[in-house]
């Protein structure tokens, strides 16, 4: 019980969640500051942030759903965090795992996603309303390429528990190399999941201001911003689980270590995906999922029922 | 889903200037726009008229932060002209040399900007860390940053000496690599051709109907350089081609304005090159005699036009300016139509607009019947006098007690 309390609130539960956090949105910030020939922010910019928006006056637009404004950020904020408790980390078993929680994994994913668009639209206003129409229009392009992409891993391993894929892969490193594709097209969608450039219409401040949060402030303002933190090292830890099979059993110092160096290198790859392109339209980036993402996705899938077959 | 009404500005993220754009929107596609602008009336004309030409000289130059020389240059030739001053030939080669450094300076800006709208703040950041070289050498040569102050009534206020042309020359140089570097991103990078191209359509036949000038008009195949057309200063004896492009949409604006980049470097070497010896000034009257003068320049947004009537005392009569974007805003609203909302703030960036420096009158608008009418001088002072009025507050009832 006193465990269990400790993984919740403590590790790797939510306090290691938000500091690690901010510093996995440190590490983003200040790689895309340097991409850009940039200083970048110190360190601790992230946690300053979050204590400054905490501290600042919280205001909630008169013709707004109040109950329903006050309460997602938590709702977002605490789905996201519940997730971790799933994910293998430092060793190929995670904390809490039973049979098909990689669809449970999933679809607490989806929640966050799901509370952006009913905040914009219970805000109101008319920036919100429509950065919540683009949140869900893009939430149907990327969902499917990116579950397509982590259902080939789980098809290969024959498993839908990630812990049990992640040992699969460890013992048989080999057939990781055949999820490539699908490594490539999570990479792409995830980019769309965390709403970042290329696929960061539903925020695009030269066009719809803030998006869903135009109206949020203060504290409800830094949950959310928290909640995007939380939602990035959780599915970059997630991908790391599936598609770095590297883990040492038995030596938790060791696999810390590992677990650290993979979500810097993820994180590595998604600032250089978001510096080296612009922003495209919505109707764009549904064609470019559809037309490009999804059919990677079936490839990725093709290949391993067939390596799956060859076994 | 109806249309909904989604306004940009008077002031919004995209906007960098106080205008209005209400866009009506059909899901993501804008079925009619409305522009309105007045929200940065200054008065310069007016202003310019209670001053001296010196003074005005200063005024001017701050009708723009980004072609304050532009505007300067502009007036002060047709001040010449109307003062009938031989300028000397050096003087107008270093007006020339600042001239282009400004195009230089400005259309960097502008990448960064346009870069920006579209969301790609790498290439935003980039380019404005180039801008700073141009920045520096303008520093160099000027003084100053922006508002150069280099032209006086009759010359200019300072020489260029041979070791500021040696390094001028080697900023140019480092910006052309940087340049060439820029139009192949231009010319090959996906996601931004893919959010350039095919919007913000503007054909030859609409160009010129709805008289767009500069980089606009030139991007859709409208051949029209006043640098060309109508040579000022020492313009004619430089050679330079004039960039054109027939793209017709955002993207054709950019691969003019970036290869326009590559043309300055051209006139700026040959420039400084060539640049004869000789005074730099010769004095000027105080008062300059009656008459009138016309003046066109090439400013890096387009055409700009001065107009300036003397009465042989030391204060114009009238002075008439029209910014470059006033002749690129008709064709705004016929760009935006149709397109994408996304597409929007790009379409209003394409022109380069500079909103300020357009502004020359205010249309009020009432808030309870929604109708709007236009003031002139004498009814704005009556509107305010009454207005003051009606709340009890009489300027003839007031005195001044002295203690």
């Amino acid at each position: 019980m006193l465990l269990s309390l400790f993984y919740i609130v403590i590790f790797p539960g939510f306090i290691f969640l938000s500091v690690y956090g901010c510093m996995v949105e440190y590490m983003d910030r200040k790689l895309y500051a340097r991409f850009q020939n940039r200083i970048g922010p110190p360190w601790f910019q992230p946690f300053a942030d979050f204590i400054k928006l905490i501290g600042k006056e919280a205001i909630i637009p008169e013709k707004a759903d109040k109950a329903m404004f006050r309460i997602l950020p938590a709702f977002a904020l605490a789905s996201a965090s519940a997730t971790i408790l799933y994910i293998p980390l430092w060793s190929t078993g995670a904390l809490f795992s039973f049979k098909s929680d990689l669809i449970v994994v999933l679809y607490l994913l989806t929640i966050p996603t799901i509370t952006f668009f009913i905040a914009g639209w219970s805000s109101t206003s008319l920036y919100s309303t429509l950065g919540s129409i683009r949140t869900l229009t893009q939430l149907f392009a990327y969902e499917v390429p990116l579950y397509m992409a982590l259902l080939g891993p789980a098809l290969l391993a024959g498993t839908w528990s990630i812990s049990e894929i992640a040992t699969f892969y460890y013992e048989n490193p080999l057939l990781a190399l055949c999820n490539i594709p699908g490594f490539i097209v999570a990479i792409i969608a995830l980019q769309g999941k965390l709403e970042r450039v290329p696929f960061d219409t539903p925020e695009a401040e030269t066009e719809i201001v803030a998006g869903s949060f135009t109206e949020y402030s203060g504290r409800y303002l830094a949950l959310f911003r928290m909640t995007i933190d939380i939602e990035m090292l959780v599915l970059v830890s997630l991908i790391g689980a599936i598609f770095f099979p590297v883990y040492f059993p038995g030596n938790t110092v060791l696999g810390l270590i590992t677990y650290f160096l993979k979500t810097i290198i993820l994180v590595f790859i998604l600032a250089l995906v978001r510096s080296l392109m612009a922003r495209l339209r919505i109707e764009q980036m549904v064609k470019f999922c559809w037309k490009y993402l999804a059919p990677a996705a079936i490839f990725q899938i093709l290949i391993d029922v067939l390596v799956k077959g060859a076994l | 889903m109806g249309i909904i009404e989604i306004p940009i500005g008077p002031q919004h993220p995209a906007l960098k200037e106080p205008a209005s754009f209400k866009l009506y929107l059909e899901g993501e596609r804008i079925a009619a726009s409305n522009v309105t602008l007045g929200y940065n009336h200054r008065g310069v004309e007016k202003a310019c008229e209670a001053r001296t030409y010196i003074e005005d000289l200063y005024l001017i130059e701050r009708v723009c932060g980004i072609c304050s020389h532009s505007h300067s240059t502009c007036f002060i030739s047709a001040v010449e002209e109307v003062a009938k001053l031989e300028v000397p030939k050096r003087a107008k080669y270093i007006r020339t040399i600042i001239g282009e450094l400004e195009r230089v300076h400005s259309h960097l800006l502008w990448l960064g900007v346009a870069a920006h709208e579209i969301g790609f703040d790498t290439l935003f950041m980039y380019s404005w860390r180039d801008r700073e070289v141009v920045m520096d050498t303008l520093e160099m040569l000027s003084g100053n940053r922006v508002n150069y102050g280099i032209n006086k009534i009759g010359g200019v206020r300072r020489d260029i000496s041979e070791e500021q042309k040696e390094k001028a020359l080697k900023a140019v140089d480092a910006l052309e690599e940087r340049t060439k570097y820029y139009i192949e991103i231009v010319n090959s990078e996906t996601t931004l051709i893919g959010r350039l191209k095919d919007v913000g359509k503007l054909s030859y036949e609409d160009a010129m109907r709805l008289h767009a000038a500069g980089p606009t008009a030139r991007a859709s195949g409208v051949d029209r350089d006043v640098r060309r057309d109508d040579p000022y200063l020492v313009y004619d004896e430089i050679p330079f081609n004039v960039i054109t492009d027939n793209h017709c949409d955002v993207l054709g604006r950019t691969i003019v304005r970036v290869k326009e980049l590559i043309e300055s470097y051209k006139i700026i070497r040959f420039a400084l090159n060539n640049i004869p010896q000789g005074d730099i000034a010769v004095r000027s009257p105080r008062r300059i005699p009656a008459g009138e003068a016309f003046s066109r320049y090439e400013a890096p947004r387009g055409e700009d036009v001065h107009y300036v009537r003397g009465n042989g005392t030391d204060k114009p009569e009238r002075v008439k300016l029209r910014a470059p974007t006033l002749a690129n805003f008709a064709s705004i609203t016929y760009m935006l139509n149709g397109g994408y909302l996304a597409d929007a703030p790009i379409v209003i960036a394409a022109i380069d607009p500079c909103f300020s420096c357009t502004d020359r009158s205010i249309s009020i608008k009432h808030i309870d019947s929604g109708k709007e009418n236009i003031m002139d001088w004498e009814s704005l002072r009556q509107y305010s006098i009454d207005w003051h009025k009606n709340r009890g507050f009489n300027a003839k009832n007031i005195q001044l007690k002295v203690k």
